[in-house]
């Protein structure tokens, strides 16, 4: 049934010139308006192509954000307000994976391959560096000679 | 009869790219001065060719000639005349021509400016380059056939996406493509040295004009599709870390990268295997952005609609392609010596560290690019990755990007010392600080993002200012101000890059912590205030345009009673395509930008609006300019075009 649901709205979405947060949406108090416009860039429309529902125009969307603003004046927290939609429509509508799992590949990624690389990189610059050393250091017949020259 | 003429140039350029591809290189291998000859006329035909073929069905797009599928479905009598010809590469088959024609484009190059390198490399570039074209003119004749005709051709077309209807989106494409099939050069220089089995300082200096070429178009391109995004989707963002945005992200990164170690190459002869193992990944990674944008597999707002068999294609160009540059990279890797020595403080180090961030930066993006489908391909899990995410993992790296770039960029070659290098950088570092934290101070409560953004971008537009001065030596202050305006293009080019880089990192942080935001319902007539402006919803209008109707708000800005501007936001609607357009109206200033977007018509009278204040947002497409131009200056240098000429006479001679 939601699936059925989903395709209907899906095929009138074109046709709902809306555009993202409506006027009547808007809450009256700034602290929690400025909550419920974190929350929602950070929620995935369901059916758009890659959109927050802050900035979608689907009727979905427009649904979402009046479900957050509804929980939050509801007295859930941020966390609460997002696990709440999150058992309804999925992980696949939160945009900042949760770092657990083997989603953990995903942020660790990045730190994992800079501490490899930075690794390699120091190996590789250390070793032309070392090959510095013995051509610019003097041996000790080389200071020997200097000492007699400047001597002289 | 014109559109049939292009089919056969298409042909037959896949034909003269078979030659191309085969000969010269059989030709180098033998050493047979008759056979790597083949290889100059055979790109120029080529492109040629590719060249009458695009013309042709740029001719059906303009005479709206319905008897051809891709013009049906792409445009329509009533449109206007620049997105007819733009139409012509706004969908996929015809892009893949603008593609090809590119590549046949820096082929052709090649053969014309590539008069000092050596005969062999030179066949086998142009051979590579040639191969590329085979793929993908095989590609697009078996599954993306441009010039496919109807038996019944319909009265009208059905319109291009209203959202591609638009200048900014019109020039968008042929930039990026231009930077996306450049990197294909430094990709042919790369597989052409390792059959060679030679890299050396001379190389270093030939590729670095392509892969600056191919940045600069991809810095243009991308600023262009940045700004298309921030005035056309009516919310005044600029960047959406969507797959296909970063699908052109990353071959920019990966070609930063090489534009950095393609100097060590050139100036100290090390890192030579890292720069090659970087030519064949940026190509590559244009060549992923090319999978993700057209073969479906991960959705996006601006890819075209499409079927698996043309992503199984590209994947199988990707894999050919990679894997055979890889392999002969894994082969010949060991040959390729280095030979300049340098300590842990020195500018090699600095450019190995600059690659080092840039490279993982890439690869940061492209792990969350891919994620959401590997995620589902071996864990069965339905996921999203956005903004938040990429915010979190990329932005350390522009951070310290940022941080080290001035250091970096005033250490000496071989041996630096870290104090004495950063000794003339304490101004900067000074006002960087200060200046952060006056700003810090005035702005309370709101996120750390503004301060940090100014501090970066003084240290580093300033840092560059730092470094340009120390280029002109000691002496007198009029004599260092004289010797300015000698100093080589190079110099002035890599300056002004840095400091356009840091103007843009300033305005990215600029916008994303200063915006102001006002979601209101306005009756005709009524005034609200937006920061220090009044703004008044004169009157709402319905007006015809030449394929769309329109209902366009008259909209005075004031400031203290003085008018600021009149603006115009529309809310279009195109009948053809029954898609609704937002069309902003933007008030474009040094400091700020005024942006108003008019919506629906409320049930109890009056209109929902949404006015923005965005400030900097002209100096993020301003600074992004200034890279290019920067890379621009740099690509101008005579050094490039006498030094290269000289190397010819004495086979390879070592830089400096």
């Amino acid at each position: 049934m939601t699936r059925f649901l989903l395709v209907l709205m899906l095929a009138f979405a074109p046709l709902s010139p809306a555009f993202a947060v409506q006027p009547d949406e808007v809450l009256a108090d700034p602290a929690l308006e400025a909550r419920a416009r974190a929350i929602s860039r950070d929620l995935r429309c369901p059916v758009c192509q890659g959109e927050s529902i802050d900035d979608s125009n689907a009727p979905i969307s427009r649904d979402l954000r009046l479900v957050v603003r509804e929980r939050i004046m509801a007295g859930d927290t941020d966390a609460e307000v997002i696990d709440f939609v999150v058992s309804r429509y999925g992980e696949f509508v939160l945009f900042n994976p949760r770092a657990e799992g083997a989603n953990l590949i995903l942020w660790l990624a990045g730190p994992g391959v800079l501490l490899l690389g930075g690794l390699g990189a120091f190996l590789y610059i250390r070793r032309r560096g070392q090959a510095v050393a013995p051509a610019e250091a003097l041996t000790a017949d080389e200071q020997a000679r200097l000492r007699e020259l400047m001597n002289k | 009869m014109i559109v049939e003429f292009g089919h056969f140039a298409l042909v037959l350029a896949l034909a003269v790219a078979v030659v191309q591809m085969l000969v010269p290189m059989w030709g180098a291998y033998r050493r047979n001065a008759a056979l790597m000859a083949v290889a100059e006329p055979a790109a120029m035909i080529q492109f040629v060719l590719i060249a009458a073929s695009f013309a042709a069905l740029t001719y059906a797009f303009v005479t709206s000639d319905f008897s051809l599928v891709l013009v049906v479905q792409n445009s329509h009598t009533l449109k206007p005349m620049l997105y007819k010809i733009s139409g012509v590469w706004g969908n996929h088959e015809g892009s893949l021509l603008l593609w090809a024609l590119i590549l046949a484009l820096f082929g052709a190059c090649a053969a014309w400016f590539g008069g000092n390198l050596p005969p062999t490399l030179k066949a086998r570039v142009i051979a590579v380059q040639g191969s590329i074209g085979v793929a993908f003119l095989t590609f697009m004749l078996f599954t993306s056939n441009p010039f496919l005709r109807l038996a019944v051709p319909p009265l009208d077309g059905q319109d291009l996406n209203p959202l591609l209807q638009d200048p900014g989106l019109a020039f968008h494409p042929p930039f990026l493509y231009l930077g996306y099939v450049g990197l294909s050069m430094a990709f042919s220089f790369a597989v052409a040295a390792l059959i060679e089995g030679r890299v050396d300082a001379a190389w270093g200096r030939w590729v670095r004009p392509w892969t600056l070429a191919a940045w600069i178009f991809l810095t243009i391109g991308i600023a262009l599709g940045s700004w298309w995004a921030y005035y056309e989707l009516g919310w005044g963002g600029f960047w959406f870390w969507d797959p296909v945005e970063n699908a052109s992200f990353m071959p920019w990164l990966l070609a930063a990268a090489l534009l950095h170690s393609a100097i060590v190459v050139e100036k100290r002869e090390s890192l030579k295997a890292w720069t090659i193992l970087l030519a064949i990944m940026a190509f590559g990674f244009s060549l992923i952005g090319t999978f993700i944008v057209r073969s479906g597999v991960i959705t996006s707002v601006h890819s075209f609609a499409n079927d698996p068999e043309r992503g199984v294609f590209i994947l199988m160009i990707l894999a050919v392609f990679m894997g055979g540059a890889l392999t002969l990279f894994a082969f010949r890797a060991g040959t390729m010596e280095a030979k300049g020595l340098f300590a842990m403080v020195s500018r090699e180090s600095a450019l190995v560290a600059n690659n080092l961030l840039l490279s993982v930066a890439a690869f940061v993006v492209f792990i969350g690019t891919i994620w959401p489908l590997l995620a589902e391909l071996f864990f069965d899990r339905k996921l999203s990755v956005g903004e938040p995410f990429f915010n979190a993992a990329f932005s350390p790296f522009a951070v310290a990007l940022a941080v080290i770039l001035p250091i970096g960029a005033m250490m000496p070659w071989k041996r630096g010392e870290l104090v004495r290098g950063m000794r003339p950088l304490i101004p900067a570092m000074l006002l960087a600080f200060s200046v952060g934290a006056l700003v810090w101070a005035m702005q309370t409560g709101r996120t750390a993002l503004g301060p940090v953004g100014v501090a970066l971008g003084i240290w580093v537009v300033l840092g560059a200012g730092i470094d340009l001065w120390s280029r002109t030596g000691r002496g007198p202050v009029a004599g260092r101000i004289a010797r300015l305006g000698r100093l080589p293009r190079a110099d002035w080019g890599k300056v002004t890059a840095h400091a356009g880089m840091g103007i843009t990192v300033f305005a990215v942080c600029a916008m994303l912590a200063w915006k102001t935001e006002d979601i209101r319902i306005v009756q005709e007539g009524a005034s609200y205030p937006l920061g220090p402006y009044e703004v008044t919803l004169q009157s709402v209008e319905e007006v015809q345009g030449p394929n769309y109707r329109s209902t366009q708000a008259t909209m005075v800005v004031r400031r203290d009673g003085a008018l600021v501007a009149t603006l115009t936001p529309e809310k279009r609607f195109y009948p053809v395509q029954a898609m609704p357009t937002t069309e902003a109206a933007i008030d474009y200033g040094f400091l700020r930008d005024i942006y108003l977007v008019i919506g629906d018509p409320q049930d109890g009278g009056g209109y929902a609006v949404r006015s923005y204040i965005e400030p900097f947002a002209n100096w993020l497409w301003g600074g992004c300019l200034i890279m290019a131009f920067g890379g621009f200056l740099s690509l101008s240098d005579r050094r490039y075009r006498v030094a290269a000429g000289a190397s010819r006479r004495t086979a390879a001679v070592p830089a400096e």
